[in-house]
Protein backbone atom coordinates (compact mmCIF):
# COMPACT_ATOMS: atom_id res chain seq x y z
CA UNK A 1 0.00 0.00 0.00
CA UNK A 2 1.27 3.44 -1.21
CA UNK A 3 2.11 5.87 1.69
CA UNK A 4 -0.04 8.60 3.17
CA UNK A 5 0.14 11.52 5.35
CA UNK A 6 -1.65 10.95 8.26
CA UNK A 7 -1.72 12.70 11.77
CA UNK A 8 -0.56 10.16 14.58
CA UNK A 9 -4.23 9.88 16.33
CA UNK A 10 -5.90 9.23 13.03
CA UNK A 11 -3.06 6.69 12.27
CA UNK A 12 -3.92 4.85 15.41
CA UNK A 13 -7.71 4.79 14.53
CA UNK A 14 -6.60 3.76 11.12
CA UNK A 15 -4.74 0.68 12.48
CA UNK A 16 -6.65 -0.41 15.24
CA UNK A 17 -9.76 -1.16 12.04
CA UNK A 18 -7.29 -2.30 10.10
CA UNK A 19 -6.57 -4.86 12.90
CA UNK A 20 -9.68 -6.28 13.33
CA UNK A 21 -11.11 -4.00 16.14
CA UNK A 22 -15.14 -3.04 15.48
CA UNK A 23 -15.79 -1.94 19.34
CA UNK A 24 -14.51 1.62 20.63
CA UNK A 25 -15.62 3.48 23.48
CA UNK A 26 -14.46 6.49 24.10
CA UNK A 27 -14.78 9.59 26.37
CA UNK A 28 -12.90 12.78 24.62
CA UNK A 29 -9.67 14.94 26.18
CA UNK A 30 -6.82 16.65 24.42
CA UNK A 31 -4.13 15.77 22.59
CA UNK A 32 -6.29 12.89 21.68
CA UNK A 33 -9.77 13.41 20.45
CA UNK A 34 -8.91 12.94 16.70
CA UNK A 35 -9.16 9.26 17.33
CA UNK A 36 -12.36 9.40 18.55
CA UNK A 37 -13.42 11.68 15.61
CA UNK A 38 -11.77 9.26 12.59
CA UNK A 39 -13.36 6.21 13.97
CA UNK A 40 -16.96 7.54 14.80
CA UNK A 41 -16.80 8.25 10.80
CA UNK A 42 -14.84 5.20 9.95
CA UNK A 43 -16.63 2.14 11.99
CA UNK A 44 -20.15 2.20 10.89
CA UNK A 45 -18.58 2.11 7.50
CA UNK A 46 -17.02 -1.82 8.65
CA UNK A 47 -20.18 -2.57 10.51
CA UNK A 48 -18.33 -1.62 13.87
CA UNK A 49 -19.61 0.22 17.19
CA UNK A 50 -18.00 3.68 18.66
CA UNK A 51 -20.03 4.67 21.68
CA UNK A 52 -18.89 8.07 23.69
CA UNK A 53 -19.43 6.89 27.59
CA UNK A 54 -20.27 9.50 30.26
CA UNK A 55 -17.03 9.86 31.95
CA UNK A 56 -13.28 7.53 31.36
CA UNK A 57 -14.69 5.33 34.11
CA UNK A 58 -17.60 4.15 32.33
CA UNK A 59 -15.34 3.37 29.45
CA UNK A 60 -13.22 1.52 31.24
CA UNK A 61 -16.07 -1.29 32.42
CA UNK A 62 -17.81 -1.10 28.58
CA UNK A 63 -14.17 -2.08 27.54
CA UNK A 64 -14.03 -5.33 30.17
CA UNK A 65 -17.93 -5.89 29.00
CA UNK A 66 -16.68 -6.35 25.28
CA UNK A 67 -13.65 -7.93 26.25
CA UNK A 68 -14.87 -10.09 28.68
CA UNK A 69 -17.41 -11.40 25.95
CA UNK A 70 -14.65 -11.89 23.62
CA UNK A 71 -14.44 -9.00 21.38
CA UNK A 72 -11.47 -7.20 20.00
CA UNK A 73 -11.86 -3.66 21.84
CA UNK A 74 -9.74 -0.48 22.14
CA UNK A 75 -9.82 2.63 23.63
CA UNK A 76 -8.06 5.88 23.80
CA UNK A 77 -7.21 8.54 26.07
CA UNK A 78 -4.99 10.87 27.62
CA UNK A 79 -3.32 11.33 30.99
CA UNK A 80 -6.16 11.89 33.47
CA UNK A 81 -8.56 9.88 31.43
CA UNK A 82 -5.81 6.91 31.46
CA UNK A 83 -6.27 7.34 35.78
CA UNK A 84 -9.80 7.26 35.22
CA UNK A 85 -9.64 4.15 33.82
CA UNK A 86 -7.22 2.45 35.97
CA UNK A 87 -9.65 0.77 38.14
CA UNK A 88 -11.05 -1.11 35.12
CA UNK A 89 -7.67 -2.15 33.86
CA UNK A 90 -6.84 -3.85 36.95
CA UNK A 91 -10.10 -5.48 37.29
CA UNK A 92 -9.28 -6.42 33.56
CA UNK A 93 -5.64 -7.95 34.11
CA UNK A 94 -7.15 -9.74 37.08
CA UNK A 95 -10.10 -11.10 34.89
CA UNK A 96 -7.63 -11.79 32.31
CA UNK A 97 -9.37 -10.43 29.47
CA UNK A 98 -7.94 -8.91 26.05
CA UNK A 99 -7.91 -5.16 25.52
CA UNK A 100 -5.82 -2.67 24.23
CA UNK A 101 -5.14 1.20 25.48
CA UNK A 102 -4.01 4.08 23.74
CA UNK A 103 -2.52 6.78 26.43
CA UNK A 104 -1.52 10.10 24.51
CA UNK A 105 0.37 11.16 27.39
CA UNK A 106 -0.53 14.94 28.33
CA UNK A 107 1.67 16.82 31.17
CA UNK A 108 0.57 15.99 34.70
CA UNK A 109 0.11 16.14 37.34
CA UNK A 110 -3.44 16.80 38.36
CA UNK A 111 -5.25 18.39 34.71
CA UNK A 112 -1.45 19.28 34.35
CA UNK A 113 -1.29 20.70 30.78
CA UNK A 114 -2.40 19.47 26.74
CA UNK A 115 1.41 19.10 25.59
CA UNK A 116 2.92 16.16 24.93
CA UNK A 117 4.89 14.88 28.15
CA UNK A 118 6.06 11.25 29.13
CA UNK A 119 5.31 11.65 32.77
CA UNK A 120 2.96 8.70 32.89
CA UNK A 121 5.87 6.02 32.29
CA UNK A 122 5.20 4.94 36.33
CA UNK A 123 1.90 4.45 35.77
CA UNK A 124 1.84 2.87 32.64
CA UNK A 125 4.76 0.11 33.53
CA UNK A 126 4.24 0.08 37.16
CA UNK A 127 0.16 -0.74 37.33
CA UNK A 128 -1.42 2.49 37.54
CA UNK A 129 -4.11 0.93 39.88
CA UNK A 130 -4.04 -1.63 42.41
CA UNK A 131 -2.59 -5.36 42.22
CA UNK A 132 0.11 -7.12 40.76
CA UNK A 133 0.02 -6.24 37.12
CA UNK A 134 1.82 -4.83 34.19
CA UNK A 135 1.20 -2.79 30.65
CA UNK A 136 3.68 -2.26 27.88
CA UNK A 137 5.15 -0.76 24.65
CA UNK A 138 6.24 2.84 23.61
CA UNK A 139 6.30 4.29 20.04
CA UNK A 140 8.73 6.81 18.43
CA UNK A 141 6.93 8.24 15.50
CA UNK A 142 2.98 7.45 13.71
CA UNK A 143 5.12 4.62 11.70
CA UNK A 144 5.99 2.87 14.63
CA UNK A 145 2.24 3.70 16.71
CA UNK A 146 0.46 2.50 13.41
CA UNK A 147 2.67 -1.11 13.80
CA UNK A 148 2.29 -1.16 17.55
CA UNK A 149 -1.28 -0.59 17.56
CA UNK A 150 -1.81 -3.59 15.17
CA UNK A 151 0.46 -5.34 17.33
CA UNK A 152 -1.39 -4.99 20.30
CA UNK A 153 -4.05 -6.99 19.48
CA UNK A 154 -2.16 -10.26 18.74
CA UNK A 155 -0.55 -9.45 22.10
CA UNK A 156 -3.53 -8.58 23.59
CA UNK A 157 -4.71 -11.87 22.97
CA UNK A 158 -1.57 -13.74 23.13
CA UNK A 159 -1.75 -13.37 26.88
CA UNK A 160 -5.09 -12.22 27.82
CA UNK A 161 -4.78 -9.19 28.81
CA UNK A 162 -4.68 -5.61 29.12
CA UNK A 163 -1.79 -3.91 26.30
CA UNK A 164 -0.73 -0.14 26.06
CA UNK A 165 0.35 1.99 23.84
CA UNK A 166 2.22 4.46 25.33
CA UNK A 167 2.47 7.77 23.08
CA UNK A 168 2.59 11.13 23.94
CA UNK A 169 0.82 14.34 22.84
CA UNK A 170 3.29 15.04 20.24
CA UNK A 171 2.99 11.48 17.98
CA UNK A 172 -0.83 12.30 18.52
CA UNK A 173 -0.81 15.32 16.97
CA UNK A 174 2.07 15.13 13.93
CA UNK A 175 1.90 13.90 10.73
CA UNK A 176 4.06 11.97 9.52
CA UNK A 177 4.16 9.23 5.79
CA UNK A 178 2.78 5.93 7.01
CA UNK A 179 2.12 2.22 5.85
CA UNK A 180 -0.75 0.14 6.97
CA UNK A 181 1.44 -3.36 6.91
CA UNK A 182 -1.01 -6.02 5.92
CA UNK A 183 0.84 -8.50 7.58
CA UNK A 184 0.58 -7.23 11.32
CA UNK A 185 -3.25 -8.27 10.56
CA UNK A 186 -4.05 -11.50 12.68
CA UNK A 187 -7.09 -13.13 12.97
CA UNK A 188 -9.23 -13.50 16.52
CA UNK A 189 -8.03 -16.40 18.20
CA UNK A 190 -10.58 -18.43 19.72
CA UNK A 191 -12.07 -17.17 22.79
CA UNK A 192 -14.55 -20.53 23.63
CA UNK A 193 -12.69 -21.67 26.52
CA UNK A 194 -12.99 -18.19 28.82
CA UNK A 195 -14.87 -15.83 27.13
CA UNK A 196 -19.22 -14.90 27.70
CA UNK A 197 -19.32 -14.88 24.11
CA UNK A 198 -22.60 -16.48 23.97
CA UNK A 199 -23.66 -20.44 24.35
CA UNK A 200 -24.91 -21.00 20.95
CA UNK A 201 -21.79 -19.71 18.55
CA UNK A 202 -19.69 -21.90 20.57
CA UNK A 203 -20.03 -25.91 20.87
CA UNK A 204 -18.21 -26.17 24.51
CA UNK A 205 -21.70 -26.65 27.06
CA UNK A 206 -19.27 -25.35 29.75
CA UNK A 207 -20.09 -22.02 31.42
CA UNK A 208 -17.34 -19.41 31.22
CA UNK A 209 -17.27 -17.16 34.39
CA UNK A 210 -15.19 -13.81 33.62
CA UNK A 211 -14.63 -11.99 37.38
CA UNK A 212 -11.83 -10.63 39.11
CA UNK A 213 -13.43 -11.79 42.45
CA UNK A 214 -11.39 -14.51 44.32
CA UNK A 215 -12.64 -14.61 48.20
CA UNK A 216 -10.62 -17.96 48.39
CA UNK A 217 -7.11 -17.51 49.80
CA UNK A 218 -5.44 -20.09 47.61
CA UNK A 219 -7.73 -19.25 44.71
CA UNK A 220 -6.68 -15.84 44.49
CA UNK A 221 -3.05 -16.76 44.75
CA UNK A 222 -2.95 -18.91 41.97
CA UNK A 223 -4.86 -16.14 39.71
CA UNK A 224 -1.90 -14.12 40.72
CA UNK A 225 0.69 -17.05 40.38
CA UNK A 226 -1.10 -17.51 36.63
CA UNK A 227 -0.47 -13.39 36.12
CA UNK A 228 2.94 -13.68 36.86
CA UNK A 229 3.83 -16.92 34.45
CA UNK A 230 2.41 -14.72 31.82
CA UNK A 231 4.41 -11.57 32.97
CA UNK A 232 8.05 -13.84 32.90
CA UNK A 233 6.56 -15.29 29.74
CA UNK A 234 6.50 -11.85 28.40
CA UNK A 235 10.38 -10.86 29.74
CA UNK A 236 11.00 -14.12 27.93
CA UNK A 237 9.59 -13.21 24.31
CA UNK A 238 8.34 -9.69 23.86
CA UNK A 239 11.17 -7.06 24.61
CA UNK A 240 12.00 -4.80 21.95
CA UNK A 241 14.92 -2.27 21.92
CA UNK A 242 16.76 -0.27 19.37
CA UNK A 243 20.36 0.06 19.62
CA UNK A 244 21.55 3.35 17.97
CA UNK A 245 25.67 4.02 16.78
CA UNK A 246 26.43 1.12 19.61
CA UNK A 247 28.94 -0.11 17.17
CA UNK A 248 31.59 1.79 17.54
CA UNK A 249 33.55 3.06 21.21
CA UNK A 250 31.45 5.24 22.77
CA UNK A 251 31.79 7.18 26.14
CA UNK A 252 28.09 7.84 26.88
CA UNK A 253 25.25 5.84 27.11
CA UNK A 254 21.51 7.63 26.53
CA UNK A 255 18.94 5.76 27.33
CA UNK A 256 15.46 7.42 26.18
CA UNK A 257 12.50 6.44 24.48
CA UNK A 258 9.43 7.29 22.36
CA UNK A 259 9.36 10.97 21.03
CA UNK A 260 12.90 12.19 23.44
CA UNK A 261 14.93 9.35 21.40
CA UNK A 262 13.98 10.78 18.50
CA UNK A 263 15.75 14.16 19.78
CA UNK A 264 18.65 12.07 21.41
CA UNK A 265 18.93 10.52 17.75
CA UNK A 266 19.48 13.61 16.09
CA UNK A 267 22.04 15.09 18.91
CA UNK A 268 23.83 11.78 18.62
CA UNK A 269 24.38 12.61 14.57
CA UNK A 270 25.42 15.96 15.81
CA UNK A 271 27.96 14.81 18.01
CA UNK A 272 29.44 12.16 15.65
CA UNK A 273 29.58 15.29 12.79
CA UNK A 274 32.44 16.67 16.02
CA UNK A 275 33.51 13.19 16.14
CA UNK A 276 32.05 12.45 19.42
CA UNK A 277 30.49 8.89 20.18
CA UNK A 278 27.89 8.64 22.22
CA UNK A 279 25.18 5.53 21.82
CA UNK A 280 21.58 5.12 22.95
CA UNK A 281 19.53 1.93 23.76
CA UNK A 282 15.69 2.98 23.39
CA UNK A 283 13.23 0.27 24.86
CA UNK A 284 10.10 -0.24 22.30
CA UNK A 285 8.61 -2.00 25.38
CA UNK A 286 9.24 -0.49 28.13
CA UNK A 287 7.22 -2.90 30.08
CA UNK A 288 8.85 -5.82 29.59
CA UNK A 289 11.95 -3.60 29.94
CA UNK A 290 15.23 -4.91 28.32
CA UNK A 291 17.13 -5.19 31.14
CA UNK A 292 19.71 -6.80 30.02
CA UNK A 293 20.36 -4.96 26.83
CA UNK A 294 20.79 -1.73 28.77
CA UNK A 295 23.14 -3.87 31.20
CA UNK A 296 25.42 -4.85 28.21
CA UNK A 297 25.36 -1.42 26.48
CA UNK A 298 26.10 0.82 29.78
CA UNK A 299 28.88 -2.27 30.62
CA UNK A 300 31.06 -1.85 27.06
CA UNK A 301 34.53 -0.99 28.09
CA UNK A 302 34.23 2.21 26.35
CA UNK A 303 31.50 3.28 27.95
CA UNK A 304 32.01 5.49 31.26
CA UNK A 305 28.90 7.05 31.64
CA UNK A 306 24.73 6.74 31.35
CA UNK A 307 22.47 9.51 31.18
CA UNK A 308 18.31 8.72 30.77
CA UNK A 309 16.99 11.55 29.13
CA UNK A 310 12.90 12.01 29.61
CA UNK A 311 10.12 14.20 29.10
CA UNK A 312 9.20 13.99 32.83
CA UNK A 313 11.07 14.37 36.05
CA UNK A 314 13.00 10.88 36.25
CA UNK A 315 10.68 8.04 35.89
CA UNK A 316 12.32 5.53 33.71
CA UNK A 317 15.77 6.14 35.15
CA UNK A 318 14.70 4.18 37.88
CA UNK A 319 14.34 1.02 35.56
CA UNK A 320 17.79 2.01 33.79
CA UNK A 321 19.31 2.18 37.31
CA UNK A 322 18.43 -1.17 38.67
CA UNK A 323 19.65 -2.49 34.99
CA UNK A 324 22.89 -1.25 34.97
CA UNK A 325 23.53 -2.20 38.56
CA UNK A 326 25.73 -0.03 39.90
CA UNK A 327 28.51 -0.66 37.20
CA UNK A 328 28.30 2.92 36.02
CA UNK A 329 27.05 6.14 37.17
CA UNK A 330 23.52 7.46 35.46
CA UNK A 331 22.54 10.69 35.32
CA UNK A 332 19.19 12.25 34.43
CA UNK A 333 17.73 15.30 32.45
CA UNK A 334 14.78 15.89 31.94
CA UNK A 335 11.71 18.49 30.98
CA UNK A 336 8.30 18.39 31.06
CA UNK A 337 4.76 20.77 30.91
CA UNK A 338 5.45 20.47 26.89
CA UNK A 339 9.24 21.87 26.49
CA UNK A 340 11.00 18.99 25.13
CA UNK A 341 14.45 18.95 25.36
CA UNK A 342 16.59 20.28 22.23
CA UNK A 343 19.62 18.18 20.47
CA UNK A 344 21.21 21.86 21.65
CA UNK A 345 20.47 21.49 25.06
CA UNK A 346 21.25 17.38 25.33
CA UNK A 347 24.74 18.21 23.23
CA UNK A 348 25.64 20.51 25.82
CA UNK A 349 24.94 18.00 28.80
CA UNK A 350 26.69 15.54 27.00
CA UNK A 351 30.05 17.68 26.34
CA UNK A 352 30.07 18.38 30.07
CA UNK A 353 29.83 14.29 30.86
CA UNK A 354 32.95 13.83 28.83
CA UNK B 1 20.06 17.46 3.86
CA UNK B 2 17.10 18.82 5.59
CA UNK B 3 14.84 22.05 5.78
CA UNK B 4 12.37 22.95 7.61
CA UNK B 5 9.34 25.40 6.88
CA UNK B 6 7.42 27.34 9.49
CA UNK B 7 3.80 28.75 8.55
CA UNK B 8 2.61 31.30 10.64
CA UNK B 9 -0.50 33.55 10.77
CA UNK B 10 -3.99 33.89 12.28
CA UNK B 11 -6.19 30.74 12.95
CA UNK B 12 -8.34 30.40 10.01
CA UNK B 13 -5.75 32.16 7.06
CA UNK B 14 -4.77 28.74 5.81
CA UNK B 15 -1.63 28.00 7.59
CA UNK B 16 -2.26 24.50 8.53
CA UNK B 17 -3.47 23.72 5.49
CA UNK B 18 -0.59 25.06 3.21
CA UNK B 19 2.15 23.61 5.09
CA UNK B 20 0.51 20.32 4.86
CA UNK B 21 0.08 20.34 0.71
CA UNK B 22 4.00 20.84 0.89
CA UNK B 23 4.37 17.89 3.20
CA UNK B 24 2.09 16.10 0.62
CA UNK B 25 3.97 17.05 -1.98
CA UNK B 26 7.63 16.38 -0.56
CA UNK B 27 6.64 12.87 0.41
CA UNK B 28 5.35 12.27 -2.79
CA UNK B 29 8.55 13.24 -4.09
CA UNK B 30 9.98 10.70 -1.76
CA UNK B 31 11.25 13.01 0.61
CA UNK B 32 10.91 11.94 4.70
CA UNK B 33 8.49 14.56 6.14
CA UNK B 34 7.27 15.48 9.51
CA UNK B 35 4.30 18.07 9.88
CA UNK B 36 4.40 19.40 13.49
CA UNK B 37 1.21 21.75 14.67
CA UNK B 38 1.16 23.72 17.55
CA UNK B 39 -2.29 23.00 19.41
CA UNK B 40 -1.54 24.78 22.56
CA UNK B 41 -3.89 27.24 23.29
CA UNK B 42 -2.08 29.95 21.31
CA UNK B 43 -4.17 28.90 18.74
CA UNK B 44 -7.49 30.09 19.94
CA UNK B 45 -7.63 34.22 18.67
CA UNK B 46 -3.33 33.85 18.49
CA UNK B 47 -1.42 33.08 16.33
CA UNK B 48 -1.50 29.54 14.39
CA UNK B 49 1.94 28.34 13.15
CA UNK B 50 3.24 24.55 12.22
CA UNK B 51 6.39 23.07 11.22
CA UNK B 52 7.08 20.94 8.05
CA UNK B 53 10.11 19.04 8.02
CA UNK B 54 11.46 17.79 4.96
CA UNK B 55 14.43 15.56 4.49
CA UNK B 56 16.50 13.09 2.73
CA UNK B 57 17.35 10.84 5.54
CA UNK B 58 14.93 9.40 8.90
CA UNK B 59 13.76 12.63 10.59
CA UNK B 60 14.94 13.18 14.14
CA UNK B 61 14.02 15.80 16.07
CA UNK B 62 10.45 16.87 15.07
CA UNK B 63 10.96 20.32 17.28
CA UNK B 64 12.55 22.78 15.55
CA UNK B 65 13.95 26.05 16.68
CA UNK B 66 15.94 27.19 13.75
CA UNK B 67 13.67 26.76 10.77
CA UNK B 68 15.62 27.23 7.32
CA UNK B 69 12.63 29.43 6.21
CA UNK B 70 8.98 31.27 7.20
CA UNK B 71 5.73 31.73 6.35
CA UNK B 72 5.11 34.19 7.84
CA UNK B 73 0.72 35.37 7.06
CA UNK B 74 0.42 38.18 9.34
CA UNK B 75 2.45 40.69 11.64
CA UNK B 76 2.63 39.21 15.00
CA UNK B 77 3.99 35.87 13.53
CA UNK B 78 6.58 37.81 11.79
CA UNK B 79 7.80 39.82 14.87
CA UNK B 80 7.65 36.76 17.00
CA UNK B 81 9.84 34.35 14.29
CA UNK B 82 11.78 36.28 11.84
CA UNK B 83 15.10 36.13 14.09
CA UNK B 84 14.74 32.96 14.06
CA UNK B 85 15.31 31.59 10.40
CA UNK B 86 18.95 30.56 9.80
CA UNK B 87 20.90 33.37 7.62
CA UNK B 88 20.06 32.69 4.50
CA UNK B 89 16.72 31.42 4.18
CA UNK B 90 13.54 32.82 2.69
CA UNK B 91 11.20 34.82 4.26
CA UNK B 92 7.68 35.16 2.92
CA UNK B 93 5.87 38.55 3.57
CA UNK B 94 1.94 38.71 3.48
CA UNK B 95 2.57 42.17 1.79
CA UNK B 96 -1.33 42.73 2.29
CA UNK B 97 -1.20 42.63 5.94
CA UNK B 98 2.49 43.65 7.14
CA UNK B 99 3.55 46.91 5.64
CA UNK B 100 7.19 47.02 7.37
CA UNK B 101 8.72 43.64 6.56
CA UNK B 102 11.53 42.90 7.97
CA UNK B 103 15.44 45.17 8.97
CA UNK B 104 17.42 41.41 8.58
CA UNK B 105 19.73 41.41 5.56
CA UNK B 106 20.75 38.27 5.71
CA UNK B 107 17.93 36.54 4.33
CA UNK B 108 15.71 36.36 1.09
CA UNK B 109 13.00 38.23 1.52
CA UNK B 110 9.59 37.67 -0.74
CA UNK B 111 7.22 39.80 -0.16
CA UNK B 112 4.00 38.81 -1.51
CA UNK B 113 0.42 41.13 -1.72
CA UNK B 114 -1.88 37.89 -1.74
CA UNK B 115 -4.82 39.21 -1.14
CA UNK B 116 -4.50 41.48 -3.99
CA UNK B 117 -3.50 39.04 -6.32
CA UNK B 118 -5.87 36.31 -4.75
CA UNK B 119 -9.31 39.05 -5.53
CA UNK B 120 -7.64 39.43 -9.07
CA UNK B 121 -7.98 35.71 -9.91
CA UNK B 122 -11.18 35.83 -8.69
CA UNK B 123 -11.69 35.24 -4.93
CA UNK B 124 -9.52 36.06 -1.69
CA UNK B 125 -10.26 33.10 -0.47
CA UNK B 126 -7.57 31.55 -2.66
CA UNK B 127 -5.22 33.68 -0.89
CA UNK B 128 -3.47 31.11 0.92
CA UNK B 129 -2.77 29.24 -2.36
CA UNK B 130 -0.96 32.02 -3.39
CA UNK B 131 1.19 32.45 -0.65
CA UNK B 132 2.03 28.52 -0.82
CA UNK B 133 2.80 28.71 -4.82
CA UNK B 134 5.00 31.53 -4.36
CA UNK B 135 6.96 30.25 -1.83
CA UNK B 136 7.64 26.92 -3.62
CA UNK B 137 8.39 28.83 -6.50
CA UNK B 138 10.95 30.78 -4.91
CA UNK B 139 12.07 27.84 -2.89
CA UNK B 140 12.08 25.04 -4.92
CA UNK B 141 11.61 22.96 -2.68
CA UNK B 142 9.02 21.10 -4.73
CA UNK B 143 7.99 20.12 -8.02
CA UNK B 144 5.12 22.82 -8.85
CA UNK B 145 3.25 20.52 -11.15
CA UNK B 146 3.07 17.64 -8.51
CA UNK B 147 2.00 20.50 -5.74
CA UNK B 148 -0.64 21.38 -7.47
CA UNK B 149 -2.04 17.82 -8.21
CA UNK B 150 -1.78 17.33 -3.90
CA UNK B 151 -3.99 20.42 -4.07
CA UNK B 152 -6.66 19.24 -6.45
CA UNK B 153 -6.53 16.30 -4.43
CA UNK B 154 -7.48 18.11 -1.29
CA UNK B 155 -10.65 20.35 -3.28
CA UNK B 156 -11.71 16.79 -4.74
CA UNK B 157 -14.75 16.79 -2.82
CA UNK B 158 -15.30 20.76 -4.26
CA UNK B 159 -14.51 20.63 -7.93
CA UNK B 160 -16.02 23.88 -8.16
CA UNK B 161 -13.32 25.55 -6.70
CA UNK B 162 -10.41 24.04 -8.52
CA UNK B 163 -10.23 26.29 -11.43
CA UNK B 164 -10.28 29.53 -8.89
CA UNK B 165 -7.39 27.93 -6.75
CA UNK B 166 -5.26 26.83 -10.08
CA UNK B 167 -5.51 30.19 -11.66
CA UNK B 168 -4.34 31.57 -8.13
CA UNK B 169 -1.01 29.15 -7.63
CA UNK B 170 0.19 30.40 -11.20
CA UNK B 171 -0.40 34.06 -10.34
CA UNK B 172 1.49 33.01 -7.42
CA UNK B 173 3.97 31.85 -8.75
CA UNK B 174 4.24 34.21 -11.75
CA UNK B 175 4.82 36.85 -8.84
CA UNK B 176 7.71 34.97 -7.65
CA UNK B 177 9.47 34.41 -10.57
CA UNK B 178 9.21 37.93 -11.55
CA UNK B 179 9.90 39.77 -8.41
Amino acid sequence: MAKVLMKGNEAIAEAAIRAGCLNYFAYPITPQSEVAEYLVKRLPEEGGVFLQGESEVAVGYMIFGAAGAGERVMTTSSSPGISLMSEAISYIAAAQCPAVFVNIVRGGPGLGGILPSQGDYFQATKGGGHGDYHLLVAPDGVQEAVEMTMQAFTLAEKYRGPVMILGDGLIGQMMEPVEFPDNLKTEPSNKDDWATNGMDTRKSKKRNLVKSLFLDPTELNNNNLALKAKYDQMKREEIQFEAYNTDGDYKVLITSFGTMSRVCRTAIDLLKEEGIEVAMLRPKTVFPFPEQAVFDAATKKSCKSVISIEMNMGQMVEDVERCVKGQRPVEFYGECGGDIPSPEKIIEIIKKMI
Amino acid sequence: MQTEIKFAGFGGQGILLSAKLLAYAAMKQGSFVAWVPSYGPEMRGGTAYCTVVISDKLIGSPIIKNPTHLVAMNRPSLEKFVDDVKPGGIVFINKSLIPGGSDRTDIIKLEVPINEIAIKAGSVRAANIVALASFAAKSKLVDLDLLKDCIKGEFAAKAKIIPLNMKAFDEGVNFANNN
